[in-house]
């Protein structure tokens, strides 16, 4: 790792004022993207600014329509939560499904979001339940968030502080994991909204991030149900191709977990 | 640089580090406790897991500094009085290490898992709870008996200790 300046705001204002000071600064979370990276010389920022300490950056709370969640809580916290599990219990399954128990224990909502990896769990959940982006200075519809592989709508110096997840009539998620390294080959996120509206997202394939399958939404708009998939084929181009699977088998698997997960409603499947 | 004071195993340490230092690093170079192994670098083995604030996760993908003001317990803080912790206890009786290179990570990772798990752990519950730890020599069977064995001392301690106190 190359050296680096470390800073702990304990504001928000604080970590906006340093971030807009320093040249070559990046804001930090849970870090276990970030710190690899920093590990193998593919990132190099002169300051970090962790952001973990901002008392506005965590809580979990639910109102009757929706949850919303601090960007700086980890996934553990997520995965754990009774309000969470209660309201929209597939989205701390999936939290539960992330890395491993320690990176849970550390690894944060907000970090997963705003780093957009086309392989990481937690867009999917935010695009399919048309989620709300909460920063230090606006609001966004997740459909405007998320702008291709790790690129989002966020300006550099700007700061997710939490995201409002509007409680589903039903949703569920289903993902297969890469053995080594546990990201998703593929997953898929479905939610039916509360006005009927069926919306989902799939992670892992898509060669721009996640996105939403038009085919797959209209399907299950006209019949919410299982079998409404069968004979329904999502086209390879546009998916990714990489030495775990080719956009053909992709394109397969997402038609696959769309149906596992239609199949268990309410629930978070891994398929190993 | 930076001045940061970490709790390690109950003894406040206070030390000027880099800001880049990890803190695994921090642990065996600065403090010699190399009790705590470094073995992926990539936050996938789990040979680095320590308690940082009670919770179980991967030193070498945290920063000293951020660590300033938490409380640290790694594998040298585990034993009382000369007394081996139960799942130290159980590793040994179990021959749950083969080379024993995973070993503390497995321990600190198995006691977070027993401490924190809702209900009685099974053996599908263990290897589970254990995903973020790999053993290079695969001697994850006698790895799963001797996390099961201990969690079951874990809690009748736990059970007694809550008798006493009434």
């Amino acid at each position: 790792m190359y050296q680096t300046t470390y800073h702990r705001p304990a504001t928000l204002a604080e970590a906006r004022s340093l971030a807009s000071e320093m040249s070559e600064a990046v804001y930090m979370s849970g870090g276990h993207t970030l710190i690899p990276a920093m590990k193998s010389r593919l990132a190099a920022p002169e300051h970090v600014i962790d952001l973990r300490r901002i008392p506005e950056m965590h809580g979990i709370s639910v109102a009757p329509h929706n949850v919303y969640i601090g960007a700086a809580t980890p996934h553990a916290t997520v995965a754990a939560s009774r309000e969470v599990r209660g309201a929209i219990p597939v989205l701390a399954g999936l939290a539960g499904s992330i890395g491993d128990r320690q990176v849970r224990h550390v690894g944060t909502i907000g970090g997963s979001v705003a780093n957009n990896d086309p392989a990481a769990d937690y867009p999917s959940a935010v695009l399919a339940l048309g989620a709300t982006v909460h920063t230090d200075r606006r609001e966004m519809a997740a459909d405007d968030f998320f702008t291709g592989l790790y690129e989002t709508a966020r300006e550099p110096d700007e700061i997710l502080t939490g995201f409002s997840f509007p409680i589903p009539q039903v949703a569920a998620y289903a993902k297969l994991r890469n053995a080594a390294s546990r990201y998703a080959i593929a997953g898929v996120f479905l939610a039916r909204l509360t006005d009927g509206t069926v919306r989902v997202a799939v992670t892992g394939a898509g060669n721009d991030g996640v996105f939403r399958p038009a085919v797959i939404e209209a399907a299950l708009s006209a019949d919410f149900s299982p079998e409404a998939l069968d004979g329904i084929e999502i086209d390879p181009a546009g998916l990714m191709s990489d030495i775990h699977a080719t956009a053909e088998y992709r394109a397969h698997l997402v038609v696959v977990l769309a149906k596992r997960a239609m199949q268990n409603p309410g629930a978070a499947v891994v398929l190993r | 640089m930076a001045r940061i004071s970490i709790e390690v195993n109950g003894k406040q340490h206070e030390r000027e580090v880099e800001d880049r230092t990890l803190l695994v690093h921090f642990l065996r170079e600065h403090l010699g406790l190399t009790g705590t192994h470094v073995g992926c670098d990539t936050s996938q083995c789990g040979a680095c897991t320590i308690h940082l604030d009670g919770l179980a996760v991967k030193s070498c993908t945290v920063l000293a500094v951020s660590a300033d003001g938490a409380k640290v317990k790694t594998i040298e803080g585990l034993a009382r009085d000369g007394r081996l912790h139960p799942m130290q206890e159980h590793f040994r009786l179990h021959h749950a290490l083969q080379c024993g290179f995973c070993t503390p990570g497995m321990i600190m990772s198995a006691i977070d898992l027993v401490q924190r798990s809702e209900g009685e752990l099974d053996e599908h519950g263990v290897r589970h709870g254990l995903e973020g730890n790999i053993c290079r020599c695969t001697g994850y069977h006698n790895i799963v008996k001797a996390v099961l064995a201990a969690a079951e001392e874990m809690d009748r301690a736990k059970l007694s200790i809550a008798a006493q106190q009434g």
